[in-house]
């Protein structure tokens, strides 16, 4: 049973986290060879529910109920429920929409960007990333269509013939924003399916109940692990790879747009789009890594997700949280070099004004937290890591906060200032979204491969056996019937535990 | 390999599992236009609002009054040319007639409880659009538009009922194009009967009225305020 304690703990963590000229540091710890990494993932999908697990689970379920009780009183009710006014109409629902996005798009980044960049470390993390952004943008994709304040009007957003002849406005980037996370949603969805056929294949084969077979046999469409199904996954992975690939930068630049194109002081700038992609990235990331370094304890994914990863992870925070600080000094530098009143006002109204607080709350979580993540110490500590992660979310959260709250409260008129104060039941529902994703994340956990067995082989020195003249060799290793990946020896990595 | 799958009774995939994702995907790309279609089609008010005939409390007949005697519709709705809406005469327009004719038919009662109590008959509303539409009848009646375009004709019906949608798509219809729509100064709005000529000119008879532009005419705001 694990404590909270030894989640962070460095006991028996071994550091492959080193860089040797002679040889590749090895992903997977331990001399683990594939059928051990079948079984240990496997495992996770097919022992009873945990206690863990389900306190967990009963806890983001109640969370989720709050979420639907509050979602029935706003649709009874109407907004009013919410803080939301004249002039900050937009107001918590926005800010949480903005901020699940961003969480999404770790998830492409993992699967498609470094897949085609050979970023073979991706392998131990893609899966649950993946799944990590489908359930964010389910999150997200919720809070517009309530915001509308109809919801049983949402379906308005489409362009949809109807009575009264009317279109959505084609130029207006809210629509636009419909069709970017639409197809973001549609494109990441699939690529998490198609990646995980093999492994629900060997779900499959290793099912003792009727209804896994079924349920896992249905899903793995008749996968067998011929030559010819590998060459037809590999090929449409590749392909989902290069469609996914423009969606990771052309989501949120279309989330940054429904800001930039507007003429508010503090949102009519050009460097949004670049700048909202980079602090996604640096919230998806961080949310990967405070989903990772608990989980890999709990079930005892430490030889997948080793610390390499976890280092890899804080370096890709380390350079999107400081084109995101870069971004954020621009903004200033550019408002006062512009010379343009109202500019010049926003920012200063941002920093020092009623809402400053949440200003300095962003600086220090997304500017200053980070910084920590220069020293390799730190970063290949799991509790310095998953602090510095928290802090980014956290950051992340507020910079959405701050930059709808403080530029809608105050526009050009003065006479238009109004303060907006969120209501209980605006906390609710974002802690509310919370259980709804984490609800998603753990039947994910729960009964799905969290790990892509699969490719997570395939970056293994045993995969690898040809070509260190190995040969002959893996024919009368670990091979087990039921398995359908290439079976190899077990090589021993030269690590030993820290 | 069937004989492998079968010997060690485990379910792969079996054959009619083949037809689940086209059924799946057939089904999805269907549904994703059949529901919007037939709920349009369903919804729409073509559908829900047009044959609406409520009964109303007295048996009155427009076939008979507005068709057969040829009254005057502004001799009852006499608000319709000065106001937004257009008004149900009062009981005391009734009885400017009933009082003498027709005075003991049963048919007429409410109409004399109204008259004795001075509590209005209580007539069920027909053309009735939703209360974020400011429709203005004064607008239209003034500006060549006859009271047949939007009711249909009333002089021939025993028991009034919704002849057009009003639905939004067909108010913007002629708001795009009122030309066709619209009649000649010399003709009476209320005529049913008047169909243009040869020598009709829409366009000519938008400039005489002095219709806006397509962009004015179809702004929300034209509409809803």
């Amino acid at each position: 049973m694990s404590t909270v304690s030894s989640i962070f703990s460095s006991v028996g963590e071994i550091d492959n986290t080193t860089d040797d000229a002679r040889q590749r540091a090895p992903l997977v710890l331990r001399g683990r060879g594939f059928s051990s990494i079948t079984n240990s993932v496997s495992a996770i999908a097919e022992r009873p529910t945990t206690l863990g697990w389900k306190i967990a689970f009963m806890f983001s379920l109640s969370l989720l109920g709050m979420l639907g009780a509050c979602i029935g009183y706003l649709v009874t009710t109407g907004v009013g429920v919410w803080g939301n006014n004249q002039p900050v109409s937009w107001g918590f629902p926005i800010v949480n929409f903005v901020f699940w996005v961003g969480i999404g798009h770790a998830g492409t980044l993992i699967s498609a960007i470094l897949f085609l960049f050979r970023q073979n470390w991706r392998t131990g993390i893609n899966r649950f990333a993946e799944a990590m952004t489908i359930f964010a943008v389910v999150c997200a994709g919720m809070f517009p269509g309530i915001h509308v304040g109809r919801a049983w009007l949402a379906y308005w957003l489409f362009p949809l013939p109807n009575q009264m002849t009317m279109w959505p406005q084609f130029r207006s980037p809210l629509l636009w924003d419909v069709f970017a996370v639409g197809t973001y949603a549609t494109v990441s969805t699939l690529f998490w399916y198609v990646g995980m056929i093999p492994d629900l294949a060997t779900l499959r084969d290793r099912s003792k109940s009727k209804i896994g077979q079924f349920a896992y046999g249905m899903f793995a469409l008749g996968w067998n692990g011929s030559c010819r199904h590998w060459h037809r996954f590999e090929r449409m992975y590749l392909l989902l790879a290069a469609l996914a690939t423009p969606l990771v930068l052309s989501v949120h630049s279309v989330v940054s747009f429904d800001f930039a194109t507007s003429q508010l002081p503090g949102w009519h700038t050009t460097i949004f789009p670049p700048y909202f992609v980079a602090g996604a990235v640096y919230g998806g990331f961080a949310m990967v890594l405070n989903l990772a370094i608990p989980a890999r304890k709990y079930f005892g994914l430490e030889d997948i997700i080793t610390l390499r990863h976890i280092e890899n992870c804080c370096k890709v925070m380390l350079a999107t949280g400081m084109i995101v600080a870069y971004a954020y000094t621009l903004e200033f530098w550019t408002a006062w070099f512009g010379g343009n009143h109202f500019e010049r006002f926003a920012f200063m109204n941002r920093a020092f004004g009623p809402y400053a607080w949440s200003f300095w709350v962003m600086v220090f979580c997304n500017v200053v937290a980070p910084q920590f993540l220069w020293v390799k110490k730190f970063r290949t500590n799991l509790l310095i890591v998953f602090i510095v992660a928290a802090f980014a979310n956290i950051g992340m959260w507020f910079e959405r906060f701050e930059i709808i709250i403080t530029s809608l409260t105050r526009d050009f008129l003065p006479s238009s200032w109004y303060p907006f104060k969120p209501t209980p039941i605006d906390l609710m529902m974002l802690a509310g979204s919370f259980g709804l994703f984490f609800t998603l994340f753990l039947l994910f956990c729960r009964f799905l491969p969290v790990v892509a067995m699969a490719e997570v082989k395939s970056v293994m020195p045993q995969a690898h056996a040809h070509g260190n003249g190995e040969h002959g060799d893996h024919h009368k290793s670990d091979f087990q019937p039921d398995e359908h990946h290439r079976p190899g020896p077990g090589v021993e990595p030269s690590l030993t535990p820290a | 390999m069937s004989e492998r799958i079968t010997s060690s009774k485990r379910l792969m995939f079996p054959r009619w599992a083949n037809y689940l994702l086209p059924a799946i995907v057939l089904g999805a790309v269907g549904g994703a236009f059949y529901l919007p279609v037939a709920f349009g089609i369903g919804a729409s008010p073509k559908t829900m609002a047009v044959g609406y005939a409520p009964t109303q409390p007295v048996p009155y007949s427009h076939a008979l009054h507005a068709g057969k005697l040829g009254i005057d519709c502004r001799y009852c709705h006499n608000t319709v040319e000065k106001a937004a809406f257009a008004a149900l005469p009062a009981t005391q327009t009734c009885m400017n007639c009933h009082t003498n004719l027709k005075p003991d038919s049963v048919r007429l009662q409410p109409v004399r409880d109204s008259w004795t109590t001075g509590k209005p008959v209580q007539w069920v509303k027909v053309h009735d659009l939703p209360d974020y539409v400011f429709f203005n009848h004064s607008a239209h009646v003034n500006h060549g538009v006859g009271c047949v375009e939007c009711h249909g004709r009333i002089d021939r019906m025993e028991v009034v009922s919704q002849q057009k949608p009003l639905s939004m798509g067909w108010c913007l219809e002629c708001h795009r194009n009122p030309g066709p729509h619209l009649r000649p100064r010399d003709v009476k709005v209320t005529d049913m009967n008047w169909t243009p000529g040869a020598d009709f000119d829409g366009e000519a008879l938008k400039k005489d009225y002095g219709i806006r532009d397509t962009a004015y005419m179809q702004s929300c705001y034209t509409c809803h305020r």
